[in-house]
Order: structure tokens, then sequence, then C-alpha cells
């Protein structure tokens, strides 16, 4: 369990990087948090940079879109999809758990 | 339209025969390219697969198997269409063949320009798959002396990746300073900076006069500029910028002017021949970025499928360049007379946010390391000239 930073500190809209290996980029929807792997299966921009429209983020190089429940890309360049990782809080602090350290397939 | 063939198999053909099916096109579809590989994507040429990062070329493709199968195409690699009739019906190919067709999209690209004179071995340009094997060859043994011809966005990239192999590394530009066309002087001289921060030398107001090659074999020895300064030189890199295809079309009665001249719709004037990519002037405007060349498939294949112009390509330019570890971002219309503020971030950090204006309106977007703030004036931006 990866402690990202308090829920406080991430409005809706907002998004975090989390310096694992591979990196994790936390969103916060309307009301739901979601993580994913931070690196583009395209090439190599950092999704939480991306621009966030609903469950979809919009990769910042060149537009690939992604989307946040199942880490599916949505539309190309990007063919596949980036790993999601489940997210909870505890006392006010958003955690991640990181699918391969839960032992599940990567 | 029962049948169309796509001329040029990489990016822009790529994308428009993806578009064509997704729009429901379900004849016969022929992609012709006269390189020997599927599309691959050429940006890490010059950055990732030069310094290593990007080694294997299945990185580099643009479609895998599955999507390749799924196309339903017939592809004729390693063959160079040579002529198109007047009416644009009949596509001429290498070996005497031809192809006739309802609809063409021209996608041929663009081609790097050479200096006057024979290339020796040793000096490249940078365009194919096969440039960058030959490159990345020669610079993979023990530090060499490496000039770049040119310092615009490929050269300048060359040059950081020759750099973090290792190399030592000239760039040479004519202008007084390079990129000025692109992001106006004060921007330009930021990037030009970045070179000294990673020890590569920047000649600039200097052109080159010739390359001198050794007796017996014809390596490249040296380069010597145009003010006689003789530069001592294992590998050349010639990065001077690059003209348009269209040199297989000029009996086919289309009009051609630095790219093949098409509408706002990308539409030349016989409504089954349109043209995408690099190779084309949309509504008078040449692009050779990624994404232009990815945008214009849509609309174009829309038109083809419409016998019309139905639909026009309107939206922002933008590119981004990888440099020093540094992605430079750029979008909009820039004027030259535009003036650019820094509104986040500084130069001295090289991580900042430059927006460019116009009687107090921001008409285009420059960013170095900084792709949050970017993407959201770029946004910003589109919806501006959505609804203008
Ligand atoms: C090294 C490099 C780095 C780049 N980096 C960036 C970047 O960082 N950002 C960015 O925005 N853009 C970048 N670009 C530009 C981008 O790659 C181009 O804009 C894009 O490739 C254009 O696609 P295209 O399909 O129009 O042309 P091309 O990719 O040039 O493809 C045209 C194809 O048609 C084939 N062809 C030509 N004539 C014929 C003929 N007569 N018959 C059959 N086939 C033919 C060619 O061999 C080629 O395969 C870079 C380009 C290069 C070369
Ligand atoms: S790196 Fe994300 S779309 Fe290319």
């Amino acid at each position: 369990m990866i402690p990202v930073c308090p829920l406080a500190d991430l409005p809706t809209g907002e998004s975090v990087r989390i310096d694992t290996a591979p990196p994790i980029a936390v969103f916060h929807t309307d009301g739901q948090l979601y993580a994913i792997d931070d690196t583009c299966t395209h090439q190599d921009a950092s999704l939480s940079d991306g621009w966030l429209e609903g469950c979809l983020v919009e990769c910042p190089l060149h537009a690939a879109s992604f989307d946040l429940r199942t880490g599916a890309a949505t539309c190309l360049p990007a063919r596949r999809a980036v790993r999601t990782h489940p997210v909870t809080v505890q006392d006010g602090m958003i955690y991640v758990h990181h699918a391969a350290e839960e032992g599940t397939a990567a | 339209m029962k049948s169309v063939a796509v001329i040029g198999a990489s990016l822009a053909g790529l994308y428009a025969a993806r578009a064509l099916r997704s729009q429901g096109f379900d004849g016969r579809l022929v992609i012709v390219g006269d390189e020997c590989h599927g599309p691959y994507d050429r940006p890490p040429l010059s950055k990732g697969f030069l310094t290593g990062t990007t080694t294997d070329q299945g990185q580099l493709a643009l479609a895998d198997a599955e999507e390749i199968a799924e196309l339903d195409a017939q592809w004729l690699l390693g063959t160079r269409a040579t002529g198109l009739d007047t009416g644009g019906r009949t596509v001429l190919l290498d070996g005497g063949r031809s192809l006739t067709t309802d609809g063409v999209v021209l996608a041929t690209g663009a081609t790097p320009r050479l200096l006057p004179g024979p290339v020796p071995a040793g000096a490249h340009t940078l365009r194919t798959l096969d440039d960058a094997q030959a490159l990345r060859a020669n610079l993979s043994s023990s530090p060499v002396r490496v000039v770049v011809i040119g310092g615009g966005f490929i050269g300048a990239e060359v040059a950081s990746s020759c750099a973090a192999l290792g190399h030592d590394v000239t760039v040479v530009e004519a202008a007084p300073l390079p990129l000025v066309p692109q992001l106006g002087p004060a921007m330009a001289e930021i990037c030009a900076a970045l070179h000294a921060d990673h020890g590569v030398t920047l000649l600039t107001g200097t052109g080159v006069a010739r390359l001198h090659s050794g007796g017996i074999e014809t390596r490249v020895t040296a380069v010597e500029l145009s003010d006689g300064r003789l530069l001592p030189a294992e590998v050349v890199v010639i990065g001077i910028g690059v003209r348009p295809r269209t040199d297989w079309l000029t009996d086919s009665g289309l009009p051609l002017d630095d790219g093949v001249l098409c509408d706002a719709g990308c539409v030349t004037p016989l409504p089954a021949v349109v043209a995408v990519g690099d190779v084309a002037r949309v509504n008078g405007v040449r692009a050779e970025h990624w994404t232009s060349a990815t945008e214009q498939a849509a609309v174009a294949a829309q038109n083809l499928l419409a016998g019309s112009t139905v639909a026009t390509h309107r939206s922002l330019p933008y590119f981004w360049s990888d440099q020093y570890g540094i992605r430079l971002q750029f979008a909009g219309r820039r004027l030259p007379t535009d003036t650019p503020r820094i509104v986040e971030g500084s130069p001295d950090d090289r991580s900042f946010l430059a927006c460019y204006e116009r009687d107090g309106r921001t008409t285009a977007v420059l960013a170095l390391n900084r792709p949050r703030p970017f993407m959201r004036l770029r946004r910003e931006l589109v919806n501006q000239a959505l609804s203008a």
C-alpha cells in the first residue's frame, strides 16, 4: 500500500504522479479516485499531465485517450491498455495498492 | 467508390487507410509504398532510436499484425509510384505496372534536401529507418567528431542524441540563429542555448561550402564552411530541410507548388484525388508535423468518400520536439510580429510556458518541460479557433 497524499490536497479534476517503479498517476474525477500506470503506452509521456474529461484522460503528447476505469486505450495512437491500480482512502489519506505488489498479474 | 489507392505507406497513408475503413469504405484498398518496411513512426528516429532507448524496430511500427489484417488492404511495398494520369484514375508503378482505381490518396511525404555534389560515406540525411540505421552504425564505435548541418528541430535532436552518446558535436546553422521562423528570435535564442548547456558547439551565420572526403576511400573527412573554415568530422548529418515528394506527379495535371495544392478539405482539383501529410499544401499551408498528417487523413477520407469537400481541416497546428532531455511543445498560429511573454517558469531553469500575444490575444503557446499547463492553453486556443 503506497500513501499518495491527503485527499484534501487532490481536488476534483486534479491528478498526481507517484514515483513508484513504474510511476503511477492518481486522478480525482467527480467523486471518484482512479490510479493507472503513469506512462502512456504509446511513447513516453506522463498521463498525470494529461487532460481529464469524465473518466477519460488524454495524453499530453499525441492525444491518445485512456479509460481510467479499465485502463483501456480508447483512441489511437495508443493501442495497449495501461494497468489500473486499486485506490482507497483511510483517515483522509489516499493510498494506492500497487497491482504488481498485490501479486496480480502485471 | 469501389477502389482506393493510397500512395505512400507511412503515417499519413496509414491513417488515411484507417479512416477510409472506419468511415465505412468496404471496397478494394491498395497501399503503395516505395520503402520495403511497413508503416513506422519517424519521430523516434532522431531521438530514442539513435540513443538506443527505442532499439527494437517493433516499437516503431505504427500498426500491429492484427490491425494490418483488419485493414484488409493489398500492400505493394518496395513499389514506387511513377505517375498519375490526368484523370486521376490510373497510377503508374515502377516496373511498367499500373493500377486502375476510383480514388487516390497522395501521401508521399517529403525527402531531405541535399547539399550540391555527391554524398560521401559518413555523411547522412535522416528521414527513413534505413537512414537511421546507417547513421546509428556510424555512431556505435568510439567517440567521433560529428558535424550537424542545419540547426532546425531535426538537426537539434540529432545533435542532442549524438552528444548523449558521448560524441563531439558541432551544429552549423546558416542563419544568425536557428529556429527563428518557427519560434521568433527571443524563444529561438533560449532554445539555441540548450546546445551549449550540453557541450555542443553552435556555429551560426555561416553556410557550408562543401564536404571534403579522403583520397582513395571516399569517407567524409571535414566540412568546409562558406567562410573558409574547415571542421574535421568523421560523421556529418545534413538536416537542412525537406522538399515534398511531388516529382512523380509532374505530368498529372495536378497543381504543384512546394506540395500538392489542395483545398481546406485536402481535396485537389480532381475530386477523386486527395492529398495528406507532408506532401500536401492544404489551403496554402504545408505542415511537416506528425499531428497534421494524422488529422488531415480523417478529413481527406471523408471528402474522398463524399466526392466533394464536405469537411475541412481547421485544427490548430501543433508539434513537439525532444532535445537534451527537454520536451518542447508548440501550438498555434504565430505571426513574426507577435510578442512572446513568459507566463510560468523561467528560461534559466529550461522549464517555462510562453504565450505569443497579438493585440492582447494569445495566438500561440510554447512550453519547455511544462506539458500540463501547455495542454490547457492548447485546448483554450483550439476552442477559441472553433468559436471564431
Ligand atoms: C527524424 C524525424 C523526426 C521527426 N520528429 C518529429 C517530431 O518530434 N514532432 C513532429 O510533430 N513531427 C516530427 N517529424 C515529422 C513527421 O514524422 C512527419 O510529419 C510525418 O512522417 C509525415 O508523414 P507522411 O506520411 O506525410 O510522410 P512520410 O512519413 O515521409 O511518408 C511518406 C512515405 O511515402 C513514400 N513514398 C514517397 N514517394 C513515393 C512514391 N512515389 N511511391 C511510393 N511511395 C512513396 C516514402 O518512402 C514514405 O514511406 C519527424 C520526422 C523525421 C524524419
Ligand atoms: S505518448 Fe501518449 S499518445 Fe503518444
